[in-house]
């Protein structure tokens, strides 16, 4: 495992993670490959080669890469870490894949967008298939059943633990129920942007001068008061700075307007755009009108929104 | 006369009274363990029961045949028949197993001219069985078909063009083959009996034009339940047309223009004052839902089975459902929606919480143990539950069972096969322990998680009225069901797939299973040796094997043994084997 020590000036480091133990054998990729090295030449790493931008397995170069591994690693859930005093910081590898680095463990790099070894870093997509969920340990493999396993033989499906491949009739849900749930799905992909759906109600939240974007689930929230200090928490390593100055931001009793006051009064502004592609000031509008309404949003510097705020007003008007 | 003889003349004389009288009295009679027991009284009691009996429960088509009912009695109106064994439900039976309908229709034709009201669950259907129905009965008044197939909407048609005096259609959840909507456009324009119509489950779209002037025409009509092809827009339209309805299924409940369709589905709720249950919104988001407030203060029943509702949602929804009895939900409430069921209703009885994504084993969406504690803290009165998680322990289940002492309904299902108590890592034996120990009053339940043979130690020994029991994935020997069929003095309906039991197991219920409805065990170690021996010592048991392609030729894949007075089966399909 190669040790971290310096990083680049969006703080990625240049270890590779192990790779998680169960779904591929970590021999058939090759990570170093898919590290980024822009512009640290003479590092000092060991592992490196050289210190010039190397071209992954694939051929491609490695400033697509770096793109691409952005982009996907936004799709990723992932646990901020800080990069303490430096003001830039790093985000770790996705739940799960924990790299065993010299430091203690805390820094890693995205998985490559490669992520399966093979030509082709179209899409992305097989990173978005291998990630388990946001970071929470999945139960499926923890559990291995102590009693013998009364399966016949030709159910070899179940004879695995790990597979868990389904099983006739299990668990015990009838047919319509289930064909209705497939034709209606209450849940909504990722790729439609805040699809108005019964289920699920992601926006991508983005902030200025962060390289990744987060997504939340507006219906998670029933008023401005619970999303902002969401989006405090999910946010505060690059508030960090601004928070200080108001004092250490409160978990309960935050007010209303709280993250307004926050932003108003450092450098960001919530703002969101809505279905007609006009962009808003957050706040304004009820609740369940602005949910309905929300597509994205985005922490926008105040110097950005100037002149957004008369704007919002007037729009407001004419819609009511 | 002797003096003994007098005394008995006096008796007889003093103990009988008219055929007449009695019979009168027994049409009061409506349950049907109640007409059971009467008629094992005498013989004049068994005859006069027989000829006031006017609804038959059948409740294992094959346990009897058409004329052994028709023969015993003469003057029925109402049948209900059930067929295939529950497990159908969820594929585990073979397409054309059998409990077809057609040779009771035909019986029914000879021998209940005056036939009005056909109930059938889990039965085979055809569209010629339906269009034969349609044109037999001029009086039929009432057909409910749940989870049966073989049948299409064409055969639907035939009973709305032809039954003049429908009241009653109700197409529940079956397999059936939804050609065209165009069904509910064969009701004549004369037509207005309807007082029930459930076409949820039906996915095609039907004339919604038709559909407005059927529920105009049919002043009675108390329960409708439409198909999710039928708009939020549309429904006011129905609403107001149907003000004596009592049970709503609404269709989808997605609004698509915001401002303007709002204050009319508004309007139309606040004059449905009469609803006791509620179901459908598929599709319901957190702007629609509010428009049904008004309806909810005498609901009872909620089936939100289809509402993918987050936990806020149904939170703000239970505000308004002060005297909610039943309640089924999705797991998208999560435990934060079963807290807010806890804290608003105390009066519930029932609660039923369906998976969203059974099949998704990575998802940390769902309800998990904390929620089921929240509901049983809250709702005291609970009585039936059925409950799909992916966690569960011990402890929570002794605790929610201690806070509910009157479950007679349990089923508990946590979806991952053969899983522990995820806190301890033990079996849930001591969950079911303290259900059956805490709930005297158990009839039914269904267990799941890791369990060995001492679950069914517990369960034979303290589930004193435990009626129906259902396994899967569980126990570790022949002993385990050797202990349920030992105890359980009242055990009617006994459904097991994939266990470790074997020949000795099924061989120790020799004396129980013809005090049995039914027994089904499927892919455990049962072999066919042993089915023999079974039907060989039990003669009056139908013992059926069900093979399967492929399978090893002395197991015996899928077991079904019941009792019956009509012989064995003469409609088996090749891969049933009646042994």
């Amino acid at each position: 495992m190669s040790v971290p020590l310096e990083h680049d000036y969006i703080g990625l480091s240049e270890a590779s993670p192990s790779m998680e133990g169960s779904e591929r054998s970590s021999g058939g990729l090759n990570l170093k490959a898919t590290e980024l090295r822009l512009g640290l030449p003479g590092s000092g790493s060991p592992e490196r080669e050289n210190g010039a931008v190397t071209e992954d397995r694939a051929g491609y170069p490695l400033g697509m890469l770096k793109s691409l591994l952005v982009v996907s690693g936004a799709k990723r859930g992932f646990s901020d870490a800080i990069d303490g005093g430096s003001g830039k910081w790093v985000f770790s590898g996705s739940g799960g894949s924990e790299a065993e680095l010299g430091k203690g463990g805390n820094l890693f790099s995205p998985r490559g967008v490669n992520g399966s070894g093979k030509g082709g870093l179209g899409g992305g997509s097989d990173c978005a298939n291998q990630n388990p969920g946001l970071g929470v340990p999945v139960l499926k493999d923890g559990v291995v059943p102590q009693s013998p396993k009364p399966l016949q033989e030709k159910k070899s499906q179940l004879s695995a633990p790990a597979a868990k491949a389904q099983v006739v009739g299990w668990p015990p849900i009838r047919s319509f129920r289930k064909n209705s749930m497939a034709t209606h799905p209450p849940k909504n992909n990722d790729d439609s942007e805040g699809k108005f759906g019964s289920g699920c109600l992601y926006v991508k939240v983005s902030m200025d001068g962060a390289p990744y974007l987060r997504k939340v689930d507006l219906k998670n929230y029933g008023s401005y008061r619970e999303l902002s200090s969401a989006l405090e928490k999910m946010f505060s390593c690059f508030t960090i700075g601004q928070c200080g100055s108001h004092g250490v931001p409160s978990r309960d009793g935050l007010s209303e307007s709280r993250l307004m006051d926050l932003l108003h009064g450092s450098e960001y502004v919530l703002t969101y755009e809505d279905k007609d592609g006009d962009w808003m000031l957050v706040g304004d509008v009820p609740w369940e009108m602005f949910t309905y309404s929300c597509k994205r949003m985005r922490i926008m510097k105040s110097s950005e929104a100037i002149g957004l705020a008369p704007r919002a007003m007037e729009k407001c008007k004419s819609r009511n | 006369m002797d003096p003994e003889r007098k005394k008995v003349v006096e008796h007889v004389a003093v103990s009988t009274f008219p055929d007449e009288v009695l019979e009168r009295v027994l049409v009061q009679l409506k349950s049907h363990k109640d007409r059971s027991s009467v008629s094992l009284v005498c013989h004049s009691w068994y005859d006069a029961e027989r000829f006031s009996r006017t609804h038959v429960f059948i409740a294992n088509c094959y346990s009897v045949t058409p004329e052994i009912v028709s023969r015993r009695f003469p003057n029925i109106r109402s049948v209900s028949l059930k067929g295939k064994p529950r497990f159908s439900d969820f594929n585990l039976v073979p397409p054309n197993w059998g409990a077809n309908i057609r040779s009771w229709l035909v019986m029914f034709a000879a021998k209940y001219p005056f036939l009005e009201e056909l109930r059938l669950k889990r039965m085979t259907v055809t569209d010629e069985s339906l269009e034969f129905l349609a044109l037999s009965f001029p009086n039929f008044k009432a057909l409910s078909l749940l989870s049966c197939d073989g049948f299409s909407t064409d055969g639907l048609a035939a009973i709305a063009t032809h039954c003049k005096n429908l009241a009653e259609l109700d197409i529940q959840e079956n397999d059936l083959n939804d050609k065209s909507g165009s069904w509910l456009s064969c009701f004549p324009e004369n037509f207005s009996s309807l007082e029930v119509l459930n076409f949820a489950n039906l996915s095609n779209d039907v004339n919604f034009e038709a559909l407005e002037r059927l529920v105009s025409r049919c002043k009675s009509l108390k329960v409708l339940k439409v198909n999710r092809n039928i708009t939020l827009e549309q429904l006011p339209r129905l609403l107001i047309r149907a003000p004596l309805l009592t049970e709503l299924g609404t269709g989808s409940f997605l609004q698509e223009h915001p401002a303007c369709q709002y204050s009319e589905l508004e309007n139309a709720f606040n004059k449905c004052m009469n609803l006791n249950t509620l179901s459908g919104l598929s599709e319901v988001t957190a702007l629609s839902l509010p428009a049904l407030y008004p309806a909810c203060a005498n609901l009872t029943f909620m089936n939100l089975s289809c509402a993918a509702l987050q936990s806020g949602e149904l939170a703000k929804l239970l505000v308004h459902c002060p005297c909610l009895r039943r309640l089924w939900v999705l797991d998208t409430v999560e435990d934060k929606g079963l807290e807010a069921v806890g804290s608003n209703c105390p009066l519930l009885e029932e609660l039923r919480v369906f998976p969203t994504d059974p099949f998704d084993e990575d998802t940390f969406h769902g309800v998990t143990e904390s929620g089921f504690i929240a509901v049983s803290y809250g709702c005291r009165r609970l009585s039936y539950v059925l409950y799909f998680c992916r966690q569960m322990t011990n402890a929570a289940v002794a605790t929610i069972v201690q806070n509910c002492p009157d479950f007679t309904h349990f089923r508990l299902c946590i979806m991952n096969p053969w899983q522990p108590d995820y806190q301890t890592n033990e079996p849930m034996d001591e969950a079911f322990c303290a259900v059956v120990k805490s709930c005297t009053k158990l009839q039914r339940l269904a267990v799941s998680g890791l369990l060995t043979d001492l679950t069914f130690e517990y369960i034979g020994k303290y589930a004193k009225n435990l009626e129906t029991l259902s396994v899967a994935f569980a126990g570790s020997s022949d002993w385990g069901m050797q202990c349920v069929l030992g105890g359980c003095p009242k055990l009617r309906k006994l459904e097991i797939r994939d266990c470790p039991f074997g020949n000795a197991a099924l061989l120790s219920g020799l004396d129980k299973y013809e005090s049995m409805r039914s027994l089904w065990m499927s892919d455990c170690k049962v072999t066919m040796n042993g089915c023999r021996v079974l039907a060989k010592e039990m003669p009056r048991l139908n013992v059926e094997v069900i093979k399967v392609d492929g399978s090893n030729e002395s197991q015996a894949d899928k077991v079904y043994v019941y009792r019956s007075v009509a012989g064995p089966r003469t409609d088996a399909p090749p891969f049933v084997l009646t042994l």
